[in-house]
């Protein structure tokens, strides 16, 4: 089995999308399908993005088996009030910084949803936030 | 994985040994072993920034060279636009003709013509709502490669047109041979190359089986030829038989120009073009129309078998474009040419999996685990000492059984420290 773990630090746009960029060329070493690549780029630039973005820092993840590719993500806070509400597209709670650099667009969440296999998230108030996803190997 | 035709070579006596190209290289494609660089040819993707890079002009593009015209009875010279490009104060392109078929050339017929039938195919494709977008330009041979090695998924976006070159070299060879009432196959068609990436793509196409072009030449041998010879020639007022616009796509943003002036991004300089690829990738830049990706800073005027540094070299273009009738492409080019099949692709583009660590993804888990063990008692310095680019790469080379850890001087030296003590705690045992 394949780990990975990556720091991500809250507001750190310098570095944004370095994790993903490493997932994803992993993922390329070990000859996933360029289908089921996109997925997962997709969506662990999401993940990245949100952390840097909402959170006050946390780690992504990554876990790959013959069978099965996970990205986790497990952030420090402030945690999600509604998490319907914030699966809901379009809705966004992303300040004007974040907004200004053409992120925030409330599309986050969903767009890994969609491409998921499998999709978990719980988030506690003042605690943070913990998000699971899975993606079949094809 | 196949070994495959590409057109950068290392001359052997000229290299040191050292590490420039090896770090500059987008692909991690070179390796420094036996005190010399080696190319891992199914990797390498011919954007020529070893070339540039190597003080010792010990990276060299495998071309045909003047001799080479010889072996067919009608030979034409087929100029990318940006040979134009290297003569200072150039306004009549005519001239160019002339010393050009004074080198043995029957015919000069212009790359750029071959832009004006791509452009309008470019605006036809982006009229078409069913495309993917951005439509990714298929011009650059480089950009289409670094595609099929690291962003596969991009493929699909990439505009399934022939280069200019080809386009260009077809109607040559039509209008030679009903012209002249020669068999086409007597006429032997060159492209005067700015790059090594259009002689790879003459060996092996992307997206169709066979070039139209014979064989290519390096615009910096070209040059050589008919430098001494421009000043003294009498322009022949040969009136282009393009516009403006085919010109323009010499230089970054001059496809753009002529195809798809709005909601359009053109991108210049390999590290530039997979920064944007990355995004594009990660479906983070959606909504603009084509994407016009130049492996060469400035464009073809920056390719490396070129004399004139880019920047010169577009102003020279520029100068020329201005003195130019102002056609516009339509003006030009029969409808007969956008009708053929020939200009389109006829065969679908493969990802190139060469990064893929084994056949199968469990023997790929069990190599990335051992690799990542290796990682750790690395040192992390990148120094490229071992021969590989970077320490994740070494690691990676180890576990493909083409390395070994002691080719790593921080680890030899390690394990020369515990042998010097164990030979000192041997040394010092009373007992004979």
């Amino acid at each position: 089995m394949v780990h990975a773990e990556y720091d991500i630090q809250k507001g750190a746009y310098n570095s944004a999308g370095e994790a993903s960029a490493d997932i994803k060329r992993k993922l390329q070493q070990l000859g996933i399908s360029p289908v089921t690549l996109r997925r997962v780029a997709v969506s662990s630039y999401e993940m990245e993005m949100n952390i840097i973005i909402h959170s006050l820092g946390g780690t992504m993840g990554l876990c790959v088996d013959k069978d099965w590719i996970t990205l986790s993500s497990k952030d420090q806070g402030p945690g999600i009030e509604d998490v319907e509400l914030a699966m809901s597209e379009g809705y966004s709670t992303a300040d004007d910084d974040a907004r200004s650099m053409g992120f925030g667009a409330g599309m986050g969440l969903p767009n890994m949803k969609r491409n998921a296999d499998d999709f978990r998230i719980t988030s506690q108030l003042g605690e943070g936030t913990q998000i699971t996803i899975t993606f079949k190997v094809m | 994985m196949t070994s495959r035709f590409h057109s950068v070579r290392l001359i052997e006596d000229k290299c040191r040994g050292c590490t420039n190209c090896l770090k500059h290289c987008p692909t991690e494609a070179i390796r420094v072993y036996d005190k010399r660089a080696h190319i891992i040819d199914e990797r390498c993707i011919d954007c020529g920034e070893c070339i540039r890079i190597c003080d010792y002009h010990a990276k060299v593009a495998q071309t045909d060279t003047l001799e080479d015209i010889k072996r067919f009875p009608h030979p034409v010279a087929l100029p990318a636009p940006t040979l134009y490009g290297q003569f200072r104060h150039l306004t009549d392109i005519s001239v160019i003709y002339e010393a050009l078929l004074s080198l043995g050339f029957k015919e000069v017929a212009d790359v750029a013509r071959g832009a004006d039938v791509v452009t309008l195919a470019i605006r036809r494709a982006l009229r078409d709502p069913q495309r993917p977008r951005p439509l990714i330009s298929s011009a650059c041979p480089t950009i289409t490669r670094i595609i099929q090695v690291r962003y596969p998924a991009l493929i699909p976006n990439i505009i399934n047109l022939r280069q200019p070159m080809e386009v260009a070299a077809q109607i040559a060879r039509r209008d030679y041979a009903s012209k002249h009432g020669v068999a086409p196959e007597d006429i032997g068609i060159f492209f005067i190359t700015p790059c090594a990436a259009k002689m790879t793509s003459i060996r092996s196409p992307i997206g169709h089986a066979k070039s139209a072009v014979d064989g290519a030449i390096s615009i910096l041998e070209i040059y050589g030829h008919i430098a001494p010879l421009v000043g003294k020639i009498k322009p022949a007022g040969k009136v282009p038989e393009f516009s403006p616009f085919g010109m323009g796509w010499a230089g970054s943003g001059g496809e753009l120009d002529a195809a798809a002036p709005r909601n359009s991004i053109a991108v210049d300089g390999i590290d530039n073009v997979i920064r944007v690829l990355e995004e594009m990738d990660n479906n983070t830049i959606t909504g603009f129309d084509y994407f016009e990706g130049s492996a060469c800073l400035g464009g073809c005027v920056g390719g490396p078998l070129n004399f004139e540094n880019n920047y010169l070299a577009r102003n020279t273009i520029q100068t020329i474009q201005d003195a130019m009738p102002k056609t516009q492409p339509e003006q030009l080019v029969r409808s007969a040419e956008l009708a053929r099949d020939s200009l389109y692709f006829d065969q679908e583009i493969p990802p190139n999996d060469s990064m893929k660590l084994h056949e199968s993804i469990a023997g790929a888990i069990e190599r990335m685990e051992e690799m990542n063990r290796i990682i750790e008692e690395l040192p992390g310095y990148d120094c490229g000492s071992c021969g590989s680019p970077t320490c994740r790469s070494f690691a990676e080379d180890i576990v493909r059984g083409n390395s070994s850890e002691h080719d790593c001087i921080y680890i030899l030296k390690d394990t020369l420290k515990v042998m010097a003590q164990k030979m000192v705690d041997i040394s010092k045992t009373k007992r004979e």
